[in-house]
């Protein structure tokens, strides 16, 4: 990031192009290959299949590709996979959105207004101390809490604020984003703070210098170089939600869509190949988000 | 190796051959694996089922009998088929489903259960081979037992018509499943399935969330709300999908339920908590919810039961000693001390009457005969269940298994109905 690297002179051209260099990257590559590669091209070859109720009968057809979009056409009531993944993506957006402010809200206080690092370190701990359980616990707690005959129903209703106990609480929009925030606000806070503090103090101190109030400071010079933390935040997070199928259905009272689900309905029939086209595009249109969201910052140059 | 080397003598012959003996008795313990040869070696039975039938008492008991040990594998209703399916060599004694065999059979992974080596066979209950409770015949739409009960023979992979020699699954457990109420919530009779979607209920009714269930008793809801009088619930044409999820879909965009299910739990929970006050229900999730003091009925309803029944299978690579254990713990099973064990659960057992000598006289006049308790009831493990002069919901066992409309099923087009109720998910 300073200046004196910059000036540093070059001898040996394009370093990391040697053979050792390749060498080093061979375990990793092969783990990739390995764990990840494969079974993906697996899926790709699966999803081209054709079932039956108790067996996978290897072939190529796009049967399955068309019974996902079947009814898409249809311009009167919008086709199940349209509106599965409009819903999806509602709950992406949202998430993204309420974990984004609260976690560039959290990280800024603890990067910037806490000045002693001892100080830091703890309310940084304090922050991931409800991963310190099962995802699903975690999520499950809620329900006791927001139900009809919940705690929160039991104060309003005891404090007089509403005659009868609020229904949309739980098993609702409303309660899975709830919950989908309480969970992944976290995968926000680490990048988004981390990018803060390599951030230039005396940056700060000079736009003060020169005069500008504290939103113009936040929004010239904090925001733009948060920008890295932010975008990984945001793949976090997008890449979380796309795929979830717990949350939505513990919090949503199984009756919310999701693509998740969908295909673990499927896998749970014996309908791979089905599940495999899903998962495909699936893969696809997260793929292009991130694709989207790299354009706007060059990871591997800031990191 | 003699050719090279001088011939040695014959204590050195021994000395080697004891030591080779021991290295590869120790390359044997190493590996873990140990030569079927060792007759002292116990049996284990790898026992493949959901974790609602496997029963620690009942392993423990079994092991006190025979010194055969029972481990369990515990997953869900789905996983069930997809490993008899997909992971066949990983059990030797599977507890599944009458209506996941359309399934499973036809991959040649169980093998066919002679009848001749099970002691009792004669005596289970005519509502599997026959399809009669006391000589009066049953529902049978949706996979009934007695279509998929019999093999053509031990490896076969179709089903037979008539009695054979060979049994795809023994029946181990079964009940007839119907509404679970809140009374204490609705205060008024309930007595037709259609009562699940009245809108009186609105946003205080659930459904269960497994496809091939749950379509049963929205099609029971269909047919009593005078919709559609299905030739077959069970085996539904793709037109009568479309008509039941479009029904289940209409209520759900009017509010009418709460939340879907899928999990004994969840169902045990959103009956407990007041979330819901009617739903499709299993009869030991509305014991649960007694247990913890709240009032909830299995409430019987005119149009009759959806019922299941679940069985042992034997997987086709089974052979030797585990064969032999398998069928001796099918005969364990069979011979009374679990039968009582799991009527006094309030599912019934297989061969009624083993099971009717384990059991006191007023146990069996309360659960198998719908008699006034004389004196409070117990579960096995010692809960009390319910208390001197309660009635069983449901009556007695010809009432309840006589009141059958259909059985749990898997469907010619259960593909497009997968799919439909994925759509009914997302509406």
């Amino acid at each position: 990031m300073s200046t004196p690297t910059a000036s540093l002179p070059s001898p040996t051209p394009a370093p990391g192009r040697s053979l050792s260099a390749w060498w080093q990257a061979t375990p990793l590559t092969a783990v990739f290959a390995v764990f990840f590669l494969v079974p993906l091209a697996l899926i790709l070859m699966v999803s081209f299949w054709d079932f039956n109720e108790y067996e996978l009968l290897p072939g190529f057809t796009f049967k399955n590709y068309i019974s996902i979009f079947d009814g898409c056409g249809n311009t009167t009531e919008m086709c199940v996979t349209l509106k599965t993944y409009l819903s999806t993506f509602k709950f992406c957006f949202m998430v993204w959105l309420i974990t984004l402010v609260i976690g560039f809200a959290v990280s800024y206080f603890l990067a910037f207004h806490i000045q002693s690092q001892g100080t830091q370190t703890l309310l940084f701990v304090l922050c991931t101390i409800p991963f310190w359980t099962s995802n699903v616990i975690r999520m499950i707690s809620w329900v006791p809490l927001l139900g009809r005959n919940g705690l929160v129903n039991q104060g309003l209703v005891g404090a007089g604020l509403v005659d009868k106990p609020i229904e949309w609480l739980l098993f609702s929009d409303f309660s899975v984003t709830l919950a989908f925030v309480h969970l992944y606000t976290m995968f926000m806070i680490v990048p988004i703070f981390n990018s803060m503090m390599r951030i230039d103090r005396s940056l700060l101190e000079a736009a003060n210098d020169s005069g500008a109030s504290g939103w113009q400071t936040l929004w010239n010079v904090i925001v733009p170089l948060s920008r890295t933390g932010i975008i990984i935040g945001s793949i976090f997070v997008i890449t979380i939600v796309m795929g979830d199928f717990v949350t939505v259905g513990v919090m949503g009272g199984q009756q919310i869509a999701s693509i998740g689900k969908i295909i673990q309905v499927q896998t749970s029939y014996l309908q791979f190949p089905l599940a495999a086209a899903n998962a495909v595009i699936l893969l696809a249109i997260v793929l292009m988000i991130i694709w989207a969201l790299t354009r706007l910052v060059d990871i591997r140059k800031e990191l | 190796m003699s050719d090279v080397l001088p011939e040695p003598t014959n204590a050195l012959k021994a000395t080697m051959q004891r030591r080779s003996l021991l290295k590869g008795t120790a390359g044997i313990l190493a590996t873990g694996i140990f030569p079927a040869v060792h007759s002292a070696e116990p049996i284990v039975l790898r026992y493949l089922g959901t974790a609602v039938n496997q029963d620690k008492a009942i392993a423990e008991k079994f092991k006190a009998d025979t010194g055969i040990t029972i481990q369990y594998v515990a997953v869900t209703t789905d996983d069930v088929t997809k490993r008899a399916v997909t992971a066949p060599n990983s059990f030797d004694l599977i507890d599944t489903e009458y209506f996941s065999l359309k399934k499973i059979v036809p991959t040649g992974n169980l093998k066919g259960i002679d009848v001749k080596r099970i002691k009792n066979a004669d005596k289970i209950t005519t509502l599997f081979t026959t399809g009669m409770v006391n000589g009066k015949a049953v529902g049978d739409q949706g996979t009934a037992p007695k279509k998929v009960i019999f093999l053509e023979g031990e490896k076969s992979k179709v089903f037979s018509k008539t009695p054979t020699q060979f049994m795809s699954l023994i029946p181990t457990v079964y009940n007839a499943d119907t509404l679970g109420i809140r009374p204490d919530l609705i205060k008024r009779p309930i007595t037709s399935w259609a009562e699940l979607l009245n809108p009186e209920f609105k946003g205080k009714a659930a459904i269960l969330n497994i496809p091939s269930i749950g379509i049963m008793d929205a099609a029971m809801v269909v047919e009593a709300m005078g919709i559609y009088k299905y030739p077959d619930k069970g085996n539904m044409t793709k037109k009568e999908i479309d008509l039941t999820i479009k029904t289940l879909i209409e209520a759900k965009k009017q509010g009418q339920f709460r939340a879907l299910w899928k999990d004994f739990n969840e169902s045990v929970n959103l009956m407990s908590s007041g979330e819901v006050v009617i739903q499709s229900m299993w009869s030991p999730a509305v014991t649960a919810v007694r247990t913890k003091g709240i009032a909830c009925t299995f409430q019987p309803l005119k149009e009759g039961y959806r019922a299941w029944a679940a069985g042992f299978g034997l997987p086709a690579t089974l052979k030797g000693k585990t064969l032999d254990g398998a069928y001796e713990f099918i005969n364990w099973f069979l011979d009374g001390w679990a039968g009582a064990y799991l009527n006094r659960q309030g599912y019934y057992s297989a061969v009624l009457e083993t099971a009717k000598s384990k059991m006191e006289a007023y146990e069996w006049a309360y659960w198998m005969e719908g008699k006034p308790a004389t004196q409070d009831i117990k579960g096995p493990n010692g809960d009390l269940l319910a208390k001197t002069g309660a009635t069983r919901d449901g009556g007695s066992y010809e009432a309840r298994m006589g009141g059958i409309a259909c059985w749990n099923a898997l469907m010619d087009e259960n593909n497009y109905m997968v799919q439909k109720w994925n759509e009914f998910v997302a509406a």
